[in-house]
């Protein structure tokens, strides 16, 4: 495997040039997936203001016979204003998704956060049943939507290697013969009869994605489980994907990183609120995605049904982008500061409320993460804010990115209380590099950061 | 070939699913255990001080102070001690299996599995703290010259039985809990009330006319408890009692089981 593919990826337009796994021609025909007008439906009702007691239920039980009651006294067409009035309160998480997969064929799932692809791996795997359609499966299906499912702290890593395995469908048998395998994968042999909870985060996501990654289903379900760990461990795992897809398994795979679907995948499903609207060779799928839906001229605005029911008190408003003239732009010049600004309204006084965004390469790097009160003195000042209408500005020093294109997501969340409103991928924009340090050369720079450091070159004498 | 499309109604048990999946049982009890006493500087000795420590306290309460009569003269303390251990298989058995669902949260809505796993896992693990306490009443009964008879060999049955009620309760409270947790709350009155009402601290012999003894035995902890003191200590014999028990265990565990595999399908949307 290439590591090229995961460094991140400037310069304009360019895209990673490294073979793709099972590019090879399949003669096998033969259909592992057959999905038809699959569906699946939410209640918000059941989400935001679900009953979680007996009291809730019971008075809404008493709410629903009394108004039936009183429909049915007043008119025969009750049923149809129940229904409508159910309406608002439910989302389709998935509408009428129709699809195949052929047996070895490595296919890619991408969409915004929100368009359903979690919720189509989770009927895939048999985790929740659909509301409407079907899917007929050939083949074993080992799922991983999380890496270490069911790992328990107290227990070491040995012990947890044979759980996760059970809990991950692989026999005892088949765990025994794999073990040393997946001890070495893992890097942590002289912890390996550690309980887990004294391990590094990064000990801790190795052993959990060896024992994933040593799963042998007929049919692979994947969810963004690369997201995590450092960039080398990362590499690794794309290593191991890769190896696996080689190996003529059906992989299905959901990634935000375009890199990793574009090295991996030869096609490759939209899934857009909820809906498949473009199933297409990979790069064109990529294209389609990161071009769609985003905003034009660095600004992004929401409409008022656009934020989610849960977002309330919060609802947000537009997210711009200004140069250091004050003018809305798309690209901005990397040698020139920049602002990123949040205009959003509370309903309602919120404490603790942070609003902020996330910097991504459009490959799906992180670049960095920044809240409006992480400074302390900010912090203190804005313990609490009322109901009214604000704008969170923040200033981009001079120097700070390399060329090429870049994400903001925003959030705007309670530390460790609720998340408000979060959208990962809100709104694209252009670095350019006119007037950075090092231009006189044409050559493109890798990183993400173009920082202007200070160089002194002294002449001294040989010693 | 897998075929998934919603289910309606009532549906299949498909107990071949969980026959398919019995390493997992295996692995979440063996977890369930390992994890019990870990970190604990008594560690496993916890399994034999609950029982012999509550007996010290029942002795002196309830067979000193209070004088409770036992069946056939029998000592207090072993009196007792016979019926805790079925009884505390139990109540541990039933609250972990109540529980159990919310409690593996995290596993039902990443993997798949039949979801009957959990609470027959929950329940299983109860089993290697009542070997450990069992072989402490051998010494108790060893002790007080108790004798021991062929009767032993109905012990296994009984304590299927007590397993089988602590399930299909379990089963019960573990769906609704995924939706009401207020289950989780009545869990703890729930096993106080059965314990009242079982036969720990008293003697079945108490209870007046044979009508009332029939009603009693609709607790199947009752049957169980008297088949344990009769098989152990040669008392009054559970006879009908025990059939009684037995039927509305059955019942119980069936209409459990339908119901549990008809909430099952959306375990994992609301937990």
């Amino acid at each position: 495997m290439h590591p090229a593919g995961m460094l991140p990826n400037v310069g304009h337009g360019s895209r990673p040039t490294n073979f793709k796994m099972g590019s090879r021609v399949t003669f096998m025909s033969e259909i592992a997936i057959h999905a038809e007008n699959l569906s699946k439906r939410y209640r918000i009702g059941a989400l935001t203001q679900r009953h979680d007691t007996l009291r809730d239920q019971l008075v809404d039980w008493g709410a629903q016979v009394t108004t039936r009651l009183t429909r049915r006294s007043n008119n025969g067409s009750g049923d149809n204003e129940c229904s409508a009035e159910d309406a608002v309160n439910e989302v389709w998480a998935l509408k009428d998704v129709s699809f195949e997969v052929q047996q070895g064929q490595v296919l890619g799932i991408i969409g915004r956060n929100g368009a359903g692809k979690s919720t189509l791996l989770k009927v895939l795997s048999r985790i929740t049943d659909p509301t409407e359609g079907m899917v007929q499966i050939r083949g074993r299906v080992g799922s991983l939507l999380e890496v270490g499912t069911g790992f328990h702290p107290e227990l070491t890593g040995r012990e947890n290697i044979y759980l996760n395995g059970a809990i991950l469908g692989m026999k005892r048998a088949e765990i025994e013969r794999k073990f040393d395998e997946i001890v070495s994968f893992s890097e942590v042999e002289q912890f390996i009869d550690t309980p887990v909870k004294r391990y590094s985060s990064g000990m801790y996501l190795r052993l959990a994605f060896a024992v994933a990654a040593h799963l042998e289903p007929e049919i692979l379900v994947v969810d963004e489980v690369l997201a995590v760990g450092d960039a080398e461990f990362q590499r690794k795992c794309l290593g191991k994907m890769g190896d696996v897809a080689q190996q003529g398994r059906t992989v299905l795979f959901v990634s935000h990183n375009m890199s990793a679907i574009l090295r991996l995948t030869q096609e490759t499903i939209v899934l857009e609120k909820g809906k498949l609207v473009l199933r297409a060779p990979s790069p064109e799928a990529v294209d389609y995605y990161l071009s769609a839906g985003h905003a034009k001229a660095g600004e992004r605005f929401w409409d008022l049904d656009e934020a989610p029911a849960g977002a309330a008190p919060f609802r947000p408003i537009a997210l711009r982008l200004r140069d250091s003239r004050g003018q809305v732009v798309d690209t901005v010049r990397s040698a020139e500061p920049f602002t990123i600004e949040m205009e959003y309204s509370l309903t309602a006084s919120v404490t603790g409320l942070r609003v902020g965004f996330y910097l991504n390469t459009t490959r799906g790097e992180a670049v960095f993460t920044s809240f409006d009160t992480d400074d302390p003195s900010l912090f203190e000042s804005h313990t609490s804010r009322p109901a009214g209408h604000y704008i969170s500005k923040c200033a981009i020093p001079a120097d700070t990115l390399n060329q090429g294109r870049y994400s903001l997501g925003v959030n705007a969340s309670s530390y460790h209380i609720k998340r408000y409103f979060e959208e990962e991928q809100a709104l694209d924009f252009t670095v350019d590099t006119a007037g950075a340090p090092g231009m006189q050369w044409s050559e493109p720079r890798q990183g993400v950061i173009r920082p202007r450091l200070e160089w002194k070159i002294e002449k001294t004498h040989e010693r | 070939m897998l075929v998934i499309r919603p289910a309606r109604g009532w549906t299949a048990l498909n107990l071949r699913d969980l026959w398919i999946y019995r390493e997992l049982v295996y692995f979440l009890t063996w977890r369930d255990i390992k994890v019990r006493y870990k970190q604990a500087f008594l560690g496993v000795a916890w399994a034999i001080l609950q029982p012999l420590l509550t007996m010290v306290i029942f002795s002196v309460i309830m067979g000193y102070l209070l004088k409770v009569p036992t069946d056939n003269g029998v000592p207090y303390p072993v009196f007792s001690f016979v019926a805790l251990l079925p009884w505390q298989l139990f109540a541990g058995a039933l609250q972990r299996a109540g529980t159990s669902l919310v409690g593996n949260s995290n596993l039902i809505t990443k993997v798949y599995f039949p979801r009957l796993v959990i609470p027959f896992s929950a329940v299983a693990a109860g089993l290697i703290d009542f070997c450990l306490a069992f072989l402490v009443l051998l010494g108790l009964m060893f002790y007080y010259h108790r004798q021991i008879t062929v009767n032993l060999l109905w012990l296994p049955l009984l304590v299927v039985l007590a397993l089988m009620t602590a399930l299909a309760v379990g089963l019960w409270l573990s769906a609704l809990n995924v939706q009401y947790r207020d289950v989780q709350h009545m869990i703890p009155f729930i096993v106080q009330a059965w314990f009242y009402a079982s036969p720990v601290v008293y003697s079945s012999s108490i209870i007046p006319s044979a009508k009332w003894r029939l009603v009693f035995a609709l607790n199947p902890m009752a049957g169980v408890i008297q088949g344990f003191r009769w098989a152990l200590l040669g008392t009054q014999a559970p006879d009908a009692s025990l059939a009684v028990s037995t039927a509305v265990v059955l019942v119980l565990l069936v209409t459990g089981l339908y119901f549990f595999k008809r909430m099952e399908r959306t375990f994992a949307d609301i937990v």
